[in-house]
Formats: structure tokens, C-alpha cells, sequence
């Protein structure tokens, strides 16, 4: 299965929820927002989003700038 | 009476607001926030590595300051108004700078996608400041659309070059009623100065500071110059004339009169 993580395609041999793939990525998820195929989803939703074959994820976090 | 902003139902004090990017370090920008007590501060969004360990910049702006998150990387009205949905979801509240920029060499706005971005994110309820090239009628049109302020650029951002777009923005400064803030390119504090003699009623900075050999002491100076233009302008400054006119009596005291 393969699916797209903040423009990049990757392959994942096993489903995963979102709640999971943080873990994976070993990010803090007080820190980020994720978006799920153009949807925000709300962290309390994270481990009922399962990813999918073709899914699109946007995985973002608040940096400086101007 | 303190001379306050009125900015997005806000009652704004400081008139410098204050980027974020840049800094050498987070620690570096919290004093140089604590030392110069902006309202208002931007952030921007980005996609986050796998394993990033980065610190969370938030936990480094003062909680007084309201976050105003950017657009930045935005190439048309659509990925503007996501990165406002997303910038929401991460906590940055409803204010939002719009900047939309598709041209890579000067970074300047779009701004027909802005104008879209705008509608589309005011009647949101979002409190929207579109960064813009100064032009009095797309100014009008973002006014109409809902803007609270416009932010016209007075040089490329990041070039530190002053305000190269005087003329264009003394005219929305006289002609658009909602509030206009010098947004990119001022490198020094004279810069900032002379838009606030201009009427602006704010500028935002961020490389001139940020990259500052001591960020703290030129957030200050910005403070400082910003402070002193405002009250040039509310004093009422002299108009520009081609002559002298003496300040001194020109009466020859110590000459005899002659007939």
C-alpha cells in the first residue's frame, strides 16, 4: 500500500491510524496538526483514520517566519 | 488619551509587529520578544521531518502576544485558504496573514489570489491582513472584501532596502480607511520611522531585527523609531517648502538703518 506523507510517497506494509503513523514518525502531537486527505483531523479522531492505499497526509507544525 | 490601534476588534498598543523567522535561536527571539512587548506576532507553517525533535517555537512567544500565523508558501487563493484552515487547527486563533507569492526571485504578492483568499477567509470570520503590492485599487477591493488592515510591501521581503513604494503608499494611506501597515523590506529603524511619519498605522518586521548582530538592542531601536514617528505624525509634521523661511528675525541690529 502506498500513500503520501507531506508530498512524499511511501509504502506501508501493515494498516495504521493515524495515532500510530505519530508514533511511527516519532513526532510530539502536542506540536503538529494532520491533514487527511485535504481534512484536518482533530487529534481526538487520529485513531479512528485508518490509512488508505492512495491516501494523502500533510503532517505540519508552526515554524517562525514573517 | 493612549493612542491605541484598533486592529480586528483589538485594541493594539505596540505598532511594531514582530516575524519570527530567522532568529539564530528560539531562545535569542524570546528576549528579543520580551525586550520590545509586541501585540502582535507571526508565525508560519511548515511540514514536519520525521523524527524532528525541533522545540515548539509557541513555547517561546510570550502568551500576551496575539500569534497572527502567515500564508508563506501559498501559490494561489486555494493553498492560502488551507494553510488558514490548518494554522486555526494548530492554534493560532482567527488572525491570519494572507501572502501569496508565486514569483521565487523577489517573493512579491499575487495580488488577484490574495484579493480571493481574502473574500473567501473574511466571510470565514477570520481577521485577515493581506500582504500586497500597493495598489489603490486592489487595496479598495480588499477593504470591500472584509481586510482589517492592508499590508503593502515597501521593498522586497528580506532586502532590508526601506520603503521603495513611498509614493504608492502615502496614497492608500490617504485614500483607504482601514488601516495600512508597511509589511517587508525595512532594514532599519529609519525606515519604520518614516512610515509612521507617513500615517501608517503599523509596520512588521522581521529580518532587520532577526539577523541583527544584537536582535535585542535593534528590536528596541525599532520600538523606539516607531514610537517617535507616530507621534511626529499625530504632532503634525511641517510642510515641505522651496525657500527659506527664516526661524530667526532677520532684523540687522547691529546695521545702521538705511534710506
Amino acid at each position: 500500500m502506498i500513500f503520501t506523507l507531506n508530498g512524499k510517497q511511501e509504502s506501508l506494509e501493515r494498516p495504521l491510524n493515524l495515532d500510530a503513523l505519530v508514533a511511527a514518525k516519532g513526532l510530539c502531537p502536542d506540536k503538529i496538526v494532520i491533514e487527511h486527505n485535504f481534512n484536518i483531523i482533530s487529534k481526538e479522531d487520529w485513531a479512528k483514520i485508518v490509512l488508505k492505499d492512495q491516501d494523502m497526509i500533510e503532517i505540519i507544525s508552526f515554524v517562525g517566519g514573517g | 488619551m493612549e493612542d491605541l490601534l484598533t486592529l480586528g476588534g483589538c485594541s493594539i498598543k505596540s505598532r511594531l509587529l514582530i516575524g519570527t523567522g530567522k532568529f539564530s535561536s528560539y531562545p535569542l527571539m524570546k528576549k528579543t520578544l520580551e525586550a520590545a512587548q509586541p501585540d502582535i506576532v507571526t508565525v508560519a507553517l511548515r511540514r514536519v521531518d520525521a523524527g524532528s525533535n525541533a522545540d515548539n517555537i509557541l513555547e517561546y512567544i510570550p502568551k500576551a502576544c496575539i500569534l497572527m500565523a502567515n500564508t508563506s508558501g501559498a501559490r494561489n487563493a486555494g493553498e492560502a485558504v488551507r494553510i488558514a484552515h490548518l494554522a486555526k487547527a494548530s492554534g493560532s486563533g482567527d488572525w491570519i496573514k494572507i501572502e501569496v507569492v508565486q514569483d521565487n526571485k523577489y517573493l512579491l504578492p499575487d495580488n488577484l489570489e490574495t484579493l480571493k483568499a481574502v473574500e473567501i477567509l473574511a466571510k470565514e470570520r477570520f481577521i485577515v491582513l493581506p500582504y500586497m503590492s500597493p495598489d489603490l485599487s486592489m487595496a479598495k477591493r480588499m477593504a470591500d472584501a472584509g481586510a482589517a488592515a492592508v499590508m503593502p510591501l515597501g521593498a522586497p521581503i528580506g532586502s532590508n532596502r526601506g520603503v521603495k513604494t513611498r509614493e504608492l503608499v502615502e496614497i492608500l494611506v490617504r485614500e483607504i480607511k482601514i488601516p495600512v501597515i508597511v509589511d517587508a523590506g525595512l532594514g532599519s529603524p529609519s525606515d519604520a520611522c518614516e512610515c509612521m511619519e507617513m500615517g501608517c498605522a503599523a509596520v512588521l518586521v522581521n529580518t532587520a531585527i532577526a539577523i541583527a548582530r544584537d536582535p535585542v538592542t535593534m528590536a528596541k531601536a525599532f520600538k523606539d523609531a516607531v514610537s517617535a514617528g507616530r507621534a511626529a505624525f499625530l504632532a503634525g509634521l511641517a510642510s515641505l517648502g522651496s525657500e527659506a523661511s527664516a526661524s530667526s528675525p532677520l532684523t540687522g541690529f547691529l546695521r545702521n538703518e538705511t534710506h
